[in-house]
Order: structure tokens, then sequence, then C-alpha cells
């Protein structure tokens, strides 16, 4: 039901006027009280607990926290290791694909699914079905089906197929897009249903001024739905990323960052070093860089979201 | 409403019966031992410590390996939610625990228990002792230095069981031939580390083991002697090629079905074949420090007692201390475990021929300390990364390997 009237509109409400400017402080008193947990939470556990961390990155700390200084040592010995560089070039891969792949996937899912065909819904909670696992389970599963013993390629060569060859969990070179599959399997779905309210909530109108011009379908999607359908695609954006960016329960049900260290990534080598090795020092410049690194994607991406808006 | 309010009245007084013999807790001991021969061994320790106090035994296993499990113990303790007692391998992995005061002096009662005189080696309890206050007991003797090889797979392939790591480097081609894989090994980075440090023990003399592990001296590490190391583990790479399998036991099972000619594990491998009903110099032989020396370390596990709160708990934690280092537990424990026994004055008639051998090694003094009691966790850890890349890597040349190897050393602490 793409033409669904109240679906349609909520894109296009716009903020009340902010005409008058209230007397800040005392304005809605209750609700400032109300809100000072909340921001005593932010700023003490997550504020607080950023800064705190990425001063003990500064120190060499082993098992428990201890302010000796040492400067920029953990950050040197960190980028000499080869496991975290490793790390980095997986996590860059995985997300680059993950982002392009879930977003292209789930959204050729959604608009297929938004064609008024039959049984819908039942289509909708098996694609859906999977984001329902954790990640966890999502390995172990795609450990089996992987594994050239028990999944896929024996299945295969069991049809007849002798020479088939499908072991991407135990090949160092394409290791991390076992990962991959698994963790698109988890994921797409869920970006799918996204696309697919973001699609419902076009007006039906688009489509039938599309129609009459003659403009090609996948034309329509792609000049003009797509574009519309920018807000959608934010969120889908903010979801994947932030996925990409704690990647490590997939990982570690699914190959332990093996074979060798082929399938690393920056969150196991954190808590490896933080717990296993007993050195807080080493996990927390790693985890200051991980941060960094998303500061970097995200800080640029909301000055153009949120600046953008203010100005216009 | 009645019906309800007398259920309530009946479970608070039970629990109040239940309270009453003020003594009794529930003490959660934690520890990684869930292969088959572990875990019959810590049975053992849970049913004489139930029958010898009125306590109650809660066993926390945690599945997975040393490396998955410290880390949960710590959290647990720096936490503030520690356990009853929990298992670490003697030396350095609690020491900052034990620096912190989040674990519990032991002195008093390794006094009134004579532990002084009575473990041996005294290295164990130098192990347990900071500052002169003893914070752990001993529980068993562990030796990595074991060559684990399959009588049947030898037999299949025609050729003798070897006697030293050169006939068995030489045997591996017959084995191949035979479609047997000539090491087993399991692809965790422990079980690399381990083999590495075998290496080095058992091949060179006393002195180069020390001056990298000990004196982490960089020129050792770099030198000509662990470069003949360094193209042994080139070596055996190349043997285990075909091991895929991840957990020790798993490994330990393919020497036992004579899938694998030979594996480099520590003594408690044995509790595998054990198990298994397999009978030493018949159907498996073991060759301490792989034939080459008679030489064993004197690793191992202990536990550790966090600080607790509760006096009910604080005696328990005394009454298990006191059952772990008993005779009687200690030999349950061992002859399951396929451990030796950390006093020098217990009876070991049931022990096997590995077990005997073992103990003449460590009679006649040739020990040498555990890796573990000599470097860090985060040294241990790197190194590890080090070594499960190279295993996994067959392009990984031995003198890269050795060259960070050294770098690794010479940052230790």
């Amino acid at each position: 039901m793409p033409s669904d009237p109240v679906h349609a509109r909520q894109g296009g409400t716009a903020p009340p006027s902010a005409a008058r400017r209230p007397r800040r402080l005392l304005r809605n008193l209750t609700a400032k009280i109300a809100a000072i947990p909340m921001v005593l939470t932010a700023m003490v556990v997550f504020l607080g607990g950023t800064v705190w961390t990425v001063t003990y990155s500064f120190t060499n700390s082993k098992l428990l926290p201890r302010a000796e200084f040492v400067g920029l040592a953990q950050y040197e010995r960190l980028w000499a290791t080869r496991r975290w560089v490793v790390s980095i070039e997986n996590l860059a891969i995985y997300g680059l694909c993950s982002l392009v792949f879930s977003l292209v996937i789930g959204f050729v899912l959604a608009a297929l699914l938004d064609q008024k065909i039959r049984y819908e819904s039942a289509f909708r909670t098996i694609l859906l079905y999977p984001f329902a696992l954790s990640f966890i389970v999502t390995g172990l599963v795609w450990q089996w089906i992987l594994n050239p013993e028990f999944g896929v390629q024996s299945i295969i060569r069991a049809m007849g197929f002798e020479g088939f060859a499908f072991d991407p969990l135990y090949n160092p070179d394409i290791a991390i897009f076992g990962i991959l599959i698994a963790g698109l399997w988890q994921g797409t779905g869920l970006i799918m249903v996204l696309m697919l309210a973001g699609l419902r909530g076009i007006d039906g109108e688009i489509w039938k001024a599309s129609r009459v011009d003659g403009i090609p379908a996948w034309k329509t999607y792609i000049f003009i739905i797509v574009p519309m359908m920018r807000p959608v695609f934010i969120t889908a954006l903010v979801l994947i990323t932030s996925g990409i960016v704690k990647l490590y329960d997939l990982v570690v049900a699914q190959t332990g960052g093996g074979p060798g260290i082929a399938t690393e990534v920056p969150a196991k080598y954190v808590y490896d070093y933080m717990f296993g090795g007993q050195n807080l020092g080493q996990g927390f410049a790693a985890s200051t860089m991980m941060l960094l690194a998303v500061a970097i994607v995200v800080i640029p991406w909301a000055m153009l979201e949120f600046g953008g808006k203010r100005r216009g | 409403m009645n019906h309800i309010r007398r259920i309530l009245a009946a479970t608070s007084a039970l629990g109040a019966l239940a309270a009453l013999p003020a003594a009794a807790a529930d003490l959660e001991v934690t520890h990684w031992w869930t292969s088959g021969g572990e875990a019959a061994a810590v049975a053992e320790f849970a049913r004489i410590f139930e029958e010898k106090t009125e306590h109650t035994w809660v066993d926390g296993a945690i599945a997975g390996s040393g490396n998955t499990a410290r880390p949960i113990m710590i959290s647990r303790i720096t936490g503030g939610d520690p356990m009853g007692a929990t298992q670490f391998n003697h030396g350095r992995q609690a020491e900052e625990l034990v620096e912190a005061g989040l674990m519990r002096d032991l002195t008093d009662i390794a006094e009134a228990g004579h532990w002084r005189d009575v473990v041996n080696p005294p290295s164990l309890l130098d192990s347990c002792t900071l500052d002169g206050r003893i914070y752990c007991v001993p529980v068993n003797i562990h030796s990595w230095q074991w060559l684990w090889l399959s009588e049947k797979a030898y037999a299949d392939a025609g050729v003798p069981v070897p006697t030293t790591w050169e006939e068995f480097v030489a045997a591996a081609p017959a084995l191949e031939a035979a479609g047997k894989v000539p090491l087993a090994l399991g692809q965790q980075a422990w079980q690399m580390s381990g083999l590495f440090a075998t290496l080095m023990i058992s091949l060179l003399p006393d002195d180069i083991y020390l001056g990298v592990y000990r004196d982490k001296d960089e020129e050792i590490a770099a030198g000509a002697d662990v470069a003949g190391i360094f193209a042994a583990l080139d070596t055996a790479r190349k043997m285990a090629a075909k091991s895929t399998v991840q957990d020790w036991n798993q490994a330990t099972n393919m020497v036992i079905t004579g899938e694998a000619g030979g594996q480099v594990m520590g003594d408690w491998a044995q509790g595998e074949f054990a198990m298994a009903g397999q009978v030493a110099g018949e159907d498996y032989h073991c060759l301490p420090g792989l034939g080459d020396k008679d030489i064993l370390t004197t690793g191992g596990d202990a536990f550790y007692f966090p600080k607790l709160r509760d006096d009910d708990m604080a005696d328990a934690q005394a009454d298990l201390a006191e059952v772990i280092i008993s005779p009687e537990a200690q030999v349950a424990f061992s002859l399951k475990k396929g451990s030796l026994p950390v006093r020098g004055d217990v009876d070991l008639d049931a022990a096997n021929a590995c077990m005997r051998k073992g103990l003449a090694i460590l009679a006649s003094g040739e020990a040498l300390p555990d890796t573990n009691q000599l470097i860090d966790s985060d040294t241990r850890t790197q190194i590890e990364d080090l070594l499960v890349e190279f295993f996994a890597d067959p392009s990984y040349a031995p003198e890269d390997a050795q060259k960070r190897f050294a770098g690794i050393i010479g940052n230790a602490l």
C-alpha cells in the first residue's frame, strides 16, 4: 500500500515556529530538574569515562590503572604491531563492503517486497528473522555452514561436483569475507525493513506522475525515490556504521581471529590486551584510536547534517 | 491469599533453618579444567572438600582455555564480584591482583600446615610468595616438555617409535606416506607458544632458555642458537600443516586414535590417555624433554583466594586451602589429571610409567621455572600473537619471526 496517506504526510510536517524567545533557565523548570540525572549520567559515565580512558592511554598501566605517564609509548607500540595494522585493514574491508552491500541488498529487497506481492508479511518475517539472533549464534551457525567438511562445500561435493571448493574461513586471504557473509545475513533484514518503511512513506502520486511521464521504474527509484528517502538512508547508515566499529562477537564465534591473525579486528585487540595481556595502557591506546576513527567519520557528517539544517 | 502467605512463611522458615549451621558456605571455585581428564580430577577435589567439611563446592568451570577464562576471572575480581577461589597458573598471572591487595593472605594457614616443608620443589611456593607473605596454594606441578607418541601410528607406518626429537622429525615422511599427520597441534596460540618454549628448553642448554625468558636478553634471543629453534619450529609447522583441530585434547585424541604420530603437550595430556583406557609404554609412549634432555619445567596451577567480607566464606576458603594441599586430595587429583603432586612426601604407588619418569626427573633436581613464572601476560600475549601468525602463514620466514621475537623479548619487563 504505497499510497497510505497517514504515512505519506509524516515526512512533510514542519516544526512549530520558535519565534518567541523563552526565558531560558526558568522555563519548564520541572522538566529540567527531571533531566538532571540524565545529564549527569551523560557527563560522568560517557564523557568522563572517555576522558579517563584517553588519559590512561598515556600511562604504562598493566592489570590495574596506574598514573605513571609514558607519553606516546603505547601508541608507538600499537602502530608497530602487525596484528593491530591487520585489524585496521580488516575493519576497513569489512566496513566498506558491509556498508555498500547492506544498503544495496536492503534497498533491493525492500523494493522487491514493495511490488504488492502475495504473502509479503511471510517474506518480511523470513528476511528479518536472522536479526533476532545474536552475533554469537550467527557466528556459530555460519562457522558450520562454511566448514568444508560439514557445510556447503561437502553438500555440493556430495551432489557430484567433486572439484567444488568453498572454504572462506580456512583461507587467510578471504577469511574476512566469510565473516562479512554472516554479518550481512544477520543485518540486512533490518535495513530492508527500514527501507520498506521509507518506501511506504513515498506518496503514491509520485509514482503516478512518473508513470504518466513514461519514466522507467528503475530510473524513478534511483533519481526520485532514493533522494526522497534521505532520512531513512541516514538512519540506516548510522546503524550499519555503529555495527561495523563494534564488530567483535561475530569474529570470536566464527573464527576466533584466525586463521592466524587473518580476521582480527580492533575491538578484539582491545579486549585481548586489556584482559588477556593484562596491559590496560595498550588496550586504552587501541580503544582511543577506535574512538578517533569514529570521530573522524561522525564529526564531519554531523556538522553537515545538523549544521546545515540550522543555516537553511 | 492465606495460601500464599503460608507458603511464604514456610519457605522463610526453611531458609532460616538452612542458615542455622552457621559455618556451612557455598564456595564458588572457578577454573578452566574442562577436558575429560581434568574434569574428573577436579571432581575429586569437590568430593573430598564436601566430605571433609560441611561446605558446598560450587563448580565454576569456564570452557575454552586459560586465555578465555583468565579475563573473566580477573574482571570478576577487579569488578567487585569475587568468587570463593580461583585457579591461576603459578607465577605472574595474578601478580598485580596480589599487589593491589585483592587476594587473601594465606601465610597463617601455610605456617600452620608447614607448607614450607612439604611443598617440593620449593620454587612453587616462592611463586606464591610476595614480600614474604603467601598468597596461593600450589595445586599441582605441570611440565610442558613431553612428546606423546602413538604406538599405532608408527606401527601402521612401519617405522620404529622415535626416542628423540631428531628421530621424530626423520620419521615424519614415513607417517605422511601412510596418510597420517606427523605432529598433532591444536590451532590455539598457547599451544604454539608451549611448543616453542619446549623446543628451546629441550634442544638447547638451560642458560639459553633462562637468558631469553628470565634475563630478557635480546642478543641471545636474536642469536644463532635461537635461530636453530626457529628452524625447528619451521619444521614443526610443516609437520603439523594438516592438523586443523582447535583444542589440545582434540589433538591428543589424534594421537590416541593413531591418526597422528605425536603431540608436544604438557603432562596433563596423560589424563586423556588414561580416560581412553590406554596404557603407558604399550599404547602410547612419552618422552620427557622431547627425549633429548632429562629436563622438566615446574609450572602448574595454583589456587588463589580473593578477599571476601563474609566470615563464613572466609572459613570455607581456609578449609579448601587445607584440603587442596592434603596428601589425600593431592594423590586423588594427580592420578586423574596426570600431573605431579606438589608434595614431596606422598605415596604414588598407582603412578604409571610416564609419571614415574617425571617424578624421577624432579627428584634428581633437573627442573627449570616455567615460562609463566618468568614473563608477564603482556609479553606472553605478544609471543602468542607472533606464533599464531607464524603457524598460519607458511610464507612467514623463520628469520623474520626471530627478529620480531627478539624485539618482544627486548621490550619485556
